[in-house]
């Protein structure tokens, strides 16, 4: 599904990373300012490793040995951003919706089963700023998800949550999982999110990856 | 009540204020997005230029039109075959209102640009919008008051325009006499009191109600707080 190679030194850490993997639902791993977030932009397309290569589900994303590098507007990826970043001059609805301007409506996903699926019926008419933590991230997921994208990033989409909303929302995530074909890449530093969400699991460490496994064999290391 | 010819000149300087705005601000706005978010060379002096209007005498810009536009100007001997002419024509006022109001303009987009959260475009990219959209859908929504307020101030600084206009267009009533210029002619006629009066209540009036709007509009938008969080 992915292969990953890059080299890069964003700010103040220095990034060697290479790995390919299979699984439809892979997690990176790792303690905060491992560089998990600057790889997530990278394949999003919003940061431009030094060199290297990003191929997701066979096309090629960016590569620096030929100059290639595929615009984030036309990766057509869904970003879950740490911050939601919900536009806070749009409604919900609108936000929801930023994603689908010029695109063909797809009959598999609408606003209506997003809207379903996330439980976002009561939010539709508010504005962002009178959403909670989890709400907002709700609402951010919606969004990622109605801009049909081929696959989802999700970075730390639990984080700064209190401990009901992230048990809520870590439940809506897995429905999504579950009931959405939608490959999903996600950055942790939690491993009960991992363990919900992930097949695979690619461990970071200060800017390697200290290994890849399964993540049966995650969980079992951690018991 | 205003004479026949005070309202003319009221009509002139409201018709040149509105002008140099609506041609400005086009350029302003990509001056400003350009000066927010791009590093290119020679910036400074870029900004340095811009600013030049407000820090040097207004005749001396008024003088530096007259040469570059004039009937035997660098750009306007180029001009005239075309027909088209700046020198002593209501369009020269525009010009000269223009640059006169535009570092106040720039300014102030510019700021709107500069408080506008970067994350929030990078979301609108990676939902697929390109440069036109995040512009038009979330940088100038999120910028919209301190555009509106740069528009405000430099139209109350068009309106009062009047060191450049006079070196440049002269004051050809009905035709280049703006209120400024009219309060001007006023002030040098004896027993021009009375026009002069009401002269100066309507420049009061005009310069009292814009610098409100802009202060009712520089107050912090919602959005933009929101977007700071």
């Amino acid at each position: 599904m992915i292969e990953l190679d890059v080299r890069w030194k964003p700010r103040d850490f220095d990034l060697a990373v290479s790995f390919a993997s299979p699984a439809k639902h892979l997690a990176l791993f790792g303690p905060s300012g491992c560089g998990k977030t600057s790889l997530l932009l990278a394949v999003a397309g919003l940061r431009r490793p030094d060199a290297g290569r990003i191929r997701l589900g066979g096309e090629l994303l960016f590569d620096s040995a030929v100059g290639l590098n595929v615009a984030a507007a036309r990766r057509g990826l869904g970003v879950v951003f740490q911050d939601g970043r919900l536009f806070p001059h749009l409604r919900v609805r609108d936000n929801l919706l930023y994603g689908q301007y010029g695109k063909a409506a797809s009959p598999a996903l609408g606003l209506a089963d997003v809207v379903e699926l996330l439980g976002l019926t009561d939010l539709l008419a508010r504005w962002p700023t009178t959403l909670s933590g989890g709400e907002a991230r709700r609402v951010a997921i919606g969004r990622a998800l109605l801009s049909r994208p081929r696959a989802l990033l999700l970075d730390e989409p639990l984080v700064g949550l209190h401990r009901e909303a992230r048990s809520q929302v870590l439940a809506y995530l897995r429905r999504l999982r579950d009931e959405i074909a939608l490959p999903t890449l996600l950055v942790s530093h939690q491993p009960d999110e991992v363990e919900a969400l992930a097949e695979e699991v690619v461990l970071l460490d200060d800017g390697r990856v200290r290994r890849q496994l399964g993540v049966a064999e995650f969980a079992a290391r951690r018991n | 009540m205003l004479t026949a010819a005070e309202a003319t000149a009221l009509a002139i300087s409201l018709k040149v204020a509105l002008l140099s705005i609506l041609v400005a601000l086009p350029f302003a706005l990509a001056l400003g997005l350009a000066l927010s978010r791009l590093r290119f060379p020679g910036k400074s002096v870029l900004e340095a230029l811009l600013n030049l209007p407000l820090v040097l005498p207004p005749v001396v810009t008024g003088y530096a039109l007259l040469q570059l536009f004039g009937r035997h100007g660098t750009i306007g001997a180029w001009l005239a075959p075309l027909g088209l002419q700046f020198a002593f024509h209501w369009s020269g006022a525009v010009l000269a209102a223009l640059v006169m109001s535009f570092p106040l303009l720039v300014i102030s987009v510019r700021a709107g640009f500069d408080g506008v959260d970067r994350r929030l475009e990078a979301a609108a990219e990676s939902l697929g919008a390109g440069a036109w959209r995040r512009f038009a859908s979330v940088t100038l929504p999120l910028s919209l008051r301190s555009v509106l307020a740069g528009c405000v101030l430099a139209f109350a600084r068009a309106f009062g325009e009047f060191g450049a206009t006079i070196s440049f267009v002269g004051s050809i009533p009905g035709e280049t006499r703006t209120l400024s210029i009219a309060i001007w002619e006023l002030l040098n006629q004896p027993g021009g009191e009375a026009g002069l009066g009401r002269l100066v209540w309507v420049a009061l009036l005009v310069g009292i109600a814009a610098s409100l709007l802009a202060a009712l509009l520089a107050r912090r938008s919602p959005g933009a707080e929101a977007a700071h969080d």
